[in-house]
């Protein structure tokens, strides 16, 4: 006991410590081992899937066999090129309506200011399926159905953003702004100029949020979409598992892996940002 | 658009605020403030935090919209100006540097702006347009020119978090000159810096004023600041401008109770006095030979260095005690405790020698009498204006430790 004791105050760790340790530990094993069984599954023969016993690594490595199949069976970049066409597309509208929007709540006085801001903080309770039907009407009815327009139209204007962002703006000091005025900057070019770039550990927080929720979309993809050529990787993969894979497990995840792969490096990439981002508007 | 001046021409204007009202809800901040500031003056408005001098400057600038008045530049009315097109700069308490741009980027901006189309002024792109060379070289040899003068060259690609605060408030005042306005407005540019700095800093913004010849407005709560620098003093309270004078007037001359307690370090001591229905004044409880105009309860002010410890010459006694001794290095404060006015406490302003003088000749006991020339005091009435001084009063010495040594016997 003694010893252990002194163990644990060595690596400067209180028992109450080593137990939120542990505890947080298990919640790591319990989110990435999925992850893990998928790119463990992508490496292995089908028949390890199936087997009683549960090997760590491949006991055959068939990483290529089933790499190549996805690629030969399924056309993954076909799909992500959508995703990213569709994720850049809204991501860019999102940030050109919001951040004005943001600003104009943050910074300007004007009559009716406060119940429009309690209008984006009521939108914000809205789920995307409420309005679902009437937009799906309004594509229809304008013929715009299945094209990266239909996909992209229902997330253009982004609430989450426009909160996000003013909370950001808010606490950008209104002497620089004043400094910028003097300076004869005109009110679009203090906005893009000075106060977006102080913001954009808040920007890149947002952009990881949207291109995820929106690289794995699958309930609007499903409803406006029917040709496979327009689909983003989440339907791709419906479509691709539905056909004739269905049980080729070791191809299926080869696919997942790669289609889930730029997400993870987006993430990396974003990480420092993202937490930063996070933190500082304290939401989410 | 502004167009750039030629070089040479003399960058200063006047000023004239006249009548300027803000209410702030049902706060009135500026109750109808009215000056008029001279071509290449440094006015300097001074008083407590809250008093409405920092909106006054705002409004100058046309950072915020008054609600009543008017404000001419030159003698040409800018209230419907927006701030770029009133050719003024502000220097701000808390510098407000652009923070994600470059030290040499934060003083060319304002002249980017100007100068440059505004599809010059694209971001990477910008550089490509044509027919920008010249107006890009004429902007940085300004930008060096003003760092130079400042002495900021070594800082230019440094960002302003990289900076001291004396080195962003350099940078700060750069990006306010090198566009040479015609007039400069500065909120407590001071304020954020330490004190040693903050010493070193008013040289160098007096330095700057004379070697400019450029309209200063000059906000601070710090009456030294407003002492020191300026050419005249507006002194605020509660909204409205009390005094403008020039730094000694305002001292030896205060028109107020308020001013007399404001500028001035130590403050100045009041005392409670009387006049009865013939004139005759008492001091302190004390009868004393002079006379007023006013008749009924009055204030007295004396400022710290016009007393001296009574040696039976004083016009104007008080009995006190002895509480304190502060020594200031060349001055020495004497803090004592009477019974003559609502404050109680005192204080002497004396030189180090004539304390030591004292105190060899056993003079400085706990209870001491303190007095002082009648001349150099400053009355006010019940309701804190200034009135006319003592009757049958010498006028005021100058010279106040003159006077203070020969009370003393030295």
């Amino acid at each position: 006991m003694s010893r252990a004791g002194s163990f644990l105050s060595r690596a400067g760790l209180t028992p109450g410590q080593l137990t939120m340790h542990a505890v947080l530990l298990a919640c790591a094993f319990a989110m990435l081992f999925p992850f893990y069984w998928m790119v463990l599954t992508a490496f292995r023969p089908s028949p390890e899937v199936f087997s009683a016993t549960f090997h760590w690594l491949p006991q055959t490595f068939a990483g290529i066999d089933n790499f190549r199949e996805a690629f030969a069976k399924a056309p993954l970049l076909r799909f992500m090129t959508n995703g990213m066409v569709i994720c850049a597309g809204i991501l860019a509208v999102q940030l050109s309506t919001a951040i004005p929007c943001a600003y104009a709540l943050a910074k300007y006085e004007f009559r009716g200011r406060n119940l429009l801001f309690a209008l984006v903080l009521f939108a914000l309770c809205v789920p995307v399926q409420v309005p679902a039907l009437p937009l799906y009407m309004g594509l229809a009815f304008t013929g715009t159905l299945d094209s990266y327009f239909s996909l992209m139209l229902p997330f253009f204007l982004s609430v989450f953003a426009i909160f996000l962002f003013r909370q950001v703006f808010r606490s950008f000091p209104d002497d620089i702004i004043h400094a910028a005025r003097l300076d004869g900057m005109g009110e679009l070019e203090i906005l893009w100029r000075v106060v977006v770039p102080s913001a954009s550990p808040a920007i890149a927080a947002f952009a990881v949020f949207s291109i995820t929720a929106h690289w794995n979309d699958l309930y609007w993809p499903l409803i406006v979409v029917t040709s496979p050529e327009l689909a983003p990787p989440p339907l791709g993969m419906m479509y691709f598992s539905d056909s004739d894979l269905g049980s080729s497990f070791g191809a299926l995840m080869a696919a997942a892996t790669l289609l889930t792969a730029p997400l993870v490096v987006l993430f990396l990439c974003a990480q420092r940002h993202f937490v930063q981002g996070v933190t500082m508007t304290g939401v989410k | 658009m502004v167009r750039p001046k030629p070089a040479g021409q003399s960058m200063t204007a006047t000023v004239s605020i006249s009548s300027i009202e803000k209410n702030f809800g049902a706060t009135k901040t500026l109750k109808g403030v009215s000056v008029d500031i001279a071509a290449g003056e440094f006015l300097t408005l001074v008083g407590p935090s809250g008093c409405g001098k920092s909106t006054l400057l705002r409004i100058l600038a046309g950072l915020i919209p008054q609600d009543g008045g008017s404000i001419h530049i030159d003698g040409a009315p800018v209230d419907h100006l927006p701030p770029r097109a009133r050719d003024v700069s502000m220097v701000f308490q808390s510098y407000a540097l652009y923070p994600h741009m470059s030290v040499r980027e934060n003083i060319a901006t304002p002249l980017k702006v100007r100068r440059l189309s505004s599809a010059a002024r694209w971001p990477v792109v910008g550089r490509m347009m044509p027919g920008q060379a010249v107006a890009r070289a004429a902007i940085a040899e300004a930008v060096n020119q003003v760092a130079g003068q400042v002495e900021i060259e070594a800082l230019l690609d440094r960002r302003p978090a990289q900076l001291s605060g004396g080195q962003r408030q350099r940078v700060a005042l750069a990006r306010a000159m090198v566009r040479q306005p015609r007039v400069f407005l500065m909120d407590e540019p001071l304020s954020n810096l330490d004190a040693r700095l903050r010493v070193h800093m008013r040289g160098e913004l007096s330095e700057l004023h004379r070697r400019l010849g450029a309209t200063f407005i000059y906000v601070t709560h710090d009456q030294v600041e407003a002492m020191t620098m300026s050419s005249r003093v507006a002194l605020m309270m509660d909204g409205e401008i009390i005094q403008v004078a020039t730094p000694s007037e305002i001292y030896a001359n205060p028109v107020d109770v308020r001013v007399a307690r404001f500028i001035g370090s130590p403050e100045i001591n009041l005392l409670d006095a009387r006049a009865d229905q013939h004139g005759h004044v008492s001091i302190a409880g004390r009868t004393t030979a002079f006379r007023s105009d006013t008749v009924g309860p009055f204030t007295i002010g004396l400022r710290p260095e016009v007393l001296a410890i009574d040696d039976g010459s004083s016009e104007i006694v008080i009995d006190s005690r002895l509480q304190r001794i502060e020594r200031l290095g060349h001055d020495v404060l004497l803090h004592m405790r009477h019974d003559a006015g609502s404050k109680k406490s005192m204080t002497l302003r004396v030189s180090a020698a004539e304390l030591d003088a004292l105190q060899a000749n056993g003079r400085l006991n706990e209870n001491v009498a303190v007095g002082a020339r009648a001349g150099s005091a400053l009355l006010f009435g019940a309701d804190g204006k200034r009135l006319p001084g003592l009757h049958g009063a010498a006028p005021p010495e100058l010279v106040a430790y003159g006077l203070g040594l020969r009370a003393v016997g030295a």
